[in-house]
């Protein structure tokens, strides 16, 4: 018979397997919800298919007491709902650990594990019996079993009914309907199911400074924030709640109170090569725009990109990364586009990122992104991916300083226009290599010829060698000038560390679980998330400072440690790889395993005594 | 575009318009295409329209993609902003641009392929949101950059230069305008400045998009024996359909009492474009029988003011925008603030 599992509160992890379309998705969040406003760590990956109606879905729940929240690969409890996937759940339940599933048809006996608990639960048949009709049968067994879960778990039954009233506050027969359903799953659990189970919750009070977000809706709120006016799309997985939320928030904050009318413009467009164009034409003549899109858009939007580059028009582009080439899969994740981002476009071109690492800072970033655009007057990308943007995170409350200004950068004004003797479109140049830009309409001594075509330093238009030549390495220059303002990588020291880990965005829970994990094992390392392009002088410094860097990133061509080698001077044998690119966001496990197999005896140490308590338990298999 | 700077002598005795410019106050740099290219024609009809109109220079945008066509934005109004942009892209640039600031006259200029191929998409949806532009196609049915292929304007059987004939149907800028719901579209024919004029002005007035094609003939690639976008083959087959003659506002009590058998639509602005139907049953307003006309009648080159509808709302009105540009509202009424921040999160709890 199996062995239970050791009595662990507030640490766990729980895979829940559905199809998708029927309504599975607001049980789960509700449990979700449930387990943040219970003040306990917690974190919710959802796993759904390029789909609408009918195919697996799966969400992970991971609820962790010292707050590690990283996907975990090892499952203590599954919620089997879906027969199509049944044999893979059903396998991959860690060993001791439990498997939920409606037993209101009889479990094939190929599928029984010795070493699982299985909790039977008829959720059909009393879904049947309560509800009559047939969609709500279905949508209901969702609740059901977020009810058996809620006994099952120790979850705060009055937290879930607070959630459920704020949810249906304006459709009573809903609420009454999911109040049934849960009550449904809740009382079979009690009587029937050993309540709760070893691993439980308790409440905490560790979110009582948190919000729950998800990336695309922080990303929209910074861009209303920043200011930005006008927005042009095309819809893409998974960047389109992105441009929904920004419509929402501008709907709310941007209507004028005494005219009715919008302070913003959203266009949908034809396609992402208009959608870009129309972020530069309303760029150029002085609002902040943006776009948000996925690889695919960005592979299209190349040819304009370079046009701004060029002809120096500020431009923002959210990237919510998705597994590539080609269609690739469009609901999974990777931070596969950060080499065509930073160079993107025909000819010399060389772009600024920013790597935002959770919602926190994808609001953050927004408007730094904006400033950056306009200071350097160029593309910025802000890069997420779909785990960042499209999955709740736990991150802390969003602050705004109320003092902030945007940064219009070097733009004159009428009077300033009407001083200067000739008004020359990239010349004189400032610091950072940037010249002073007029808009459209301010002064009739400020008007110019944008072109993308061949220019001088004054904007005319050249062929000549040394003309084109010098204009393009000041672009590099200015290029260069924005190390110093994009913002500084964060680095978490260890004493004695001679190896360092580095990644970007959303890699960083998992990373810096594995970095603790390591130190346990006895392997110090220094950590570094890069936060954006052009590389500070700082990157370098830490690489040099180390015998060796792994660079842990979601692709398979190791683009950020391409970009390292590329763009730093340092050796290449100083960076190796730790990739993972199947399309689920990172696990501590993925990172661990290759660094232990490559980090020579000499630099691992005795692990030193490490109270257990203090510790997360990803995974019993490497312990 | 490679350009050639005019020499600046005004004649005291030059005309000036409301503004107190004259009509040199409007030109451009030298042209650099070749000698007797129609697109230098429309250049000078540009000119003259919006110095007839009084508009200030610099409140005009000029814009264009790639190709002859789109390098003639330099040859006029210097004054103004340009923005010689990609290839087909221009629809898109001039959306956004207006989008952020709809207190400029935005003129673009696409030839046949920049319009039809590579940016048929844009122009399309350009015309879908009703963007407050002139939009002039100078189509000569030709690549003259690339020296002489045809493009999607050519009629078929027309012959290259070299005496290849097209045998793939041509798309009709007017008719495909008015097919997804155009509010203007006219067409003209570069050598014919006297009917071009007005119509450019009634573009320009017009609320809303304004598609204007214009036969204007590639006298390097495809003005010989053989093509139907030649010099001698417009003139022989042109026919104008009705006679547009535009009035500014302050006359418009005048306009309006016009000579018997006259329409008159009264623009935006509170100018006036009057049409003489030279069919007598043509009726500018009317969007099916403009098409079955155009459709009946497609052995000839149908000129003149083809469509108009003043009524429908622009790009800013569908979308509610402010009068002023948005470039100008201020930050305050663009952020929401601290508290409202702290507000908002109770819902992400």
């Amino acid at each position: 018979m199996h062995q239970l599992l050791r009595t662990r509160v507030n640490d766990f992890a729980m895979k829940l397997a559905n199809v998708n379309g029927t309504g599975s998705a607001s049980a789960n969040s509700l449990l979700m919800q449930a387990i943040f406003r219970m003040g306990i760590p917690v974190s919710g990956k959802n796993l759904f298919p390029s789909n609408i109606q009918g195919l697996p879905t799966w969400y992970e729940i991971r609820v962790n007491k010292d707050g590690y929240t990283a996907r975990a690969l090892d499952y203590d409890l599954m919620i089997a709902m879906n027969s199509q996937t049944y044999a893979q759940d059903v396998a991959e339940v860690r060993e001791g650990g439990y498997l939920l599933h409606d037993s209101t048809w009889p479990l094939d006996p190929k599928l029984f594990r010795e070493d699982v608990n299985y909790l039977n639960v008829p959720f059909s048949k009393m879904c049947n019996e309560t509800f009559k009709d047939a969609r709500e049968r279905i949508l209901m067994k969702n609740i059901a079993y977020a009810g058996t879960l809620v006994a099952l778990l120790d979850v705060d039954m009055a937290v879930v009914e607070q959630l459920l009233d704020e949810k249906f506050s304006a459709k009573k027969a809903m609420r009454e309907s999911n109040s049934k359903a849960l009550r449904l799953g809740y009382d079979y659990a009690k009587e029937h199911l050993p309540c709760p189970l070893p691993f439980h919750l308790e409440k905490m009070n560790a979110n009582d400074d948190k919000i729950l977000i998800d990336g695309n809706t922080a990303v929209a709120l910074g861009c209303v924030y920043a200011g930005a006016t006008v927005a042009a799309w095309y819809p893409i997985t998974p960047s389109t709640s992105c441009m929904d939320a920004f419509k929402e928030f501008c709907e709310k904050y941007r209507k004028d109170p005494e005219t009715g009318n919008n302070n913003f413009c959203i266009l949908q467009a034809e396609d992402e090569l208009g959608a870009i164009g129309m972020v530069i034409g309303a760029s150029w003549n002085g609002a902040r725009a943006f776009t948000s899109t996925s690889g695919p858009g960005i592979s299209l939007m190349n040819e304009l990109l370079g046009l701004a580059y060029y002809a120096e028009i500020p431009a923002v582009i959210v990237d919510v990364q998705r597994v590539g080439p080609s269609t690739g899969m469009p609901t999974r994740t990777q931070q596969g586009d950060v080499m065509e981002a930073a160079y993107a476009s025909h000819g010399d071109t060389k772009h600024i990122l920013l790597f935002p690492s959770n919602p926190a800072e994808c609001f953050e970033f927004a408007p730094k992104a904006f400033d950056l655009a306009e200071r350097f007057q160029t593309p910025v990308f802000l890069m997420s991916d779909l785990d960042i943007g499209m999955n709740d995170w736990v991150v802390p409350r969003l602050t705004w300083d109320g003092s902030y200004v945007p940064d219009r950068g070097r733009v004159l004004n009428a009077e300033q226009v009407s001083q200067i003797a000739k008004f020359q479109r990239y010349y004189p140049e400032d610091e950072n290599f940037v010249a002073a830009r007029t808009l459209p309409g301010v002064h009739a001594k400020g008007a110019f010829f944008t072109r993308g075509s061949g220019h001088n330093k004054y904007g005319g238009y050249t062929e000549t060698p040394a003309e084109y030549q010098e204009v393009v390495d000041r672009l590099l220059k200015k290029h260069q000038a924005a190390a110093k303002y994009v913002p500084a990588p964060v680095i978490i020291k260890q004493s004695g560390a001679r190896i360092g880990i580095i990644t970007i965005g959303g890699c960083d829970p998992a990373v810096r679980e594995a970095v603790d994990l390591l130190a346990a094992r006895g392997v110090a390392a220094d950590y570094m998330r890069i936060r954006g392009f052009p590389f500070s002088d700082t990157v370098e410094e830490f690489i040099m400072h180390h015998n060796f860097c792994f660079v842990v990133e979601q692709n398979r061509d190791a683009q950020l440690r391409s970009l390292l080698v590329l763009e730093t001077s340092v050796p290449k044998d100083r960076l190796r790889s730790v990739l993972s690119y199947g399309g689920f966001p990172l696990s501590a496990r993925h990172v661990i395993e290759p660094i232990l197999s490559q980090v020579p005896p000499e630099l691992q140490s005795i692990p030193p005594k490490v109270d257990a308590s203090s510790r997360t338990v990803v995974s019993d298999s490497w312990e | 575009m490679p350009s050639i700077a005019k020499p600046v002598a005004v004649h005291p005795s030059l005309h000036r318009n409301a503004i107190g410019l004259n009509l040199r106050d409007y030109e451009g740099a030298m042209s650099t295409l070749c000698a007797g290219c129609g697109h230098d024609s429309i250049t000078a009809a540009i000119t003259r329209a919006v110095w007839e109109l009084s508009i200030e220079p610099h409140m005009i945008a000029k814009l264009s993609g790639i190709g002859c066509s789109s390098k003639t934005p330099t040859y006029f109004v210097s004054g103004a902003h340009g923005f010689n942009s990609a290839h087909g892209r221009m629809a898109a640039i001039a959306t956004g641009a207006s989008a952020a600031n709809r207190e400029l006259t935005y003129i673009g200029i696409s030839g046949d392929g920049d319009s039809l191929s590579i940016g048929l998409g844009h122009l399309c949806h350009a015309i879908r949101r009703n963007v407050n532009m002139l939009y002039v196609i100078e189509n000569n049915g030709v690549y003259g950059l690339t020296k002489g292929q045809f493009s999607a304007s050519a009629d078929v059987g027309s012959k290259s230069k070299r005496g290849e004939a097209n045998r793939m149907a041509p798309i009709d800028p007017a008719m495909l305008a008015l097919s997804i719901g155009a509010t203007f579209v006219a067409r003209s024919f570069s050598g014919d400045k006297e009917q071009l004029v007005p119509i450019l002005k009634a573009g320009i007035a017009h609320h809303g998009f304004a598609l204007i094609d214009v036969i204007s003939p590639c006298v390097t690639f495809n003005d010989h024996n053989g093509s139907t976008k030649s010099y001698l083959y417009t003139r022989k087959h042109m026919q104008k359909i009705t006679e547009a003659d535009f009035v500014p506002p302050a006359s418009e009590i005048l306009a309006n009492i016009g000579p018997s058998g006259t329409t008159t639509v009264t623009m935006h602005d509170g100018s006036v474009v009057r049409f003489t139907a030279i069919p007598p049953d043509y009726d500018p307003t009317n969007r099916q029988q403009v098409l079955n006309y155009l459709q009946q009648n497609h052995d000839s080159i149908a000129t003149g003011l083809l469509y108009v509808d003043e009524s429908v709302a622009d790009l800013h009105e569908m979308n509610r925008t402010p009068a002023m540009s948005l470039a100008r509202v201020p930050q305050e009424k663009l952020c929401p603030g601290t508290a409202a921040l702290n507000e908002l999160q109770e819902d992400f709890r």
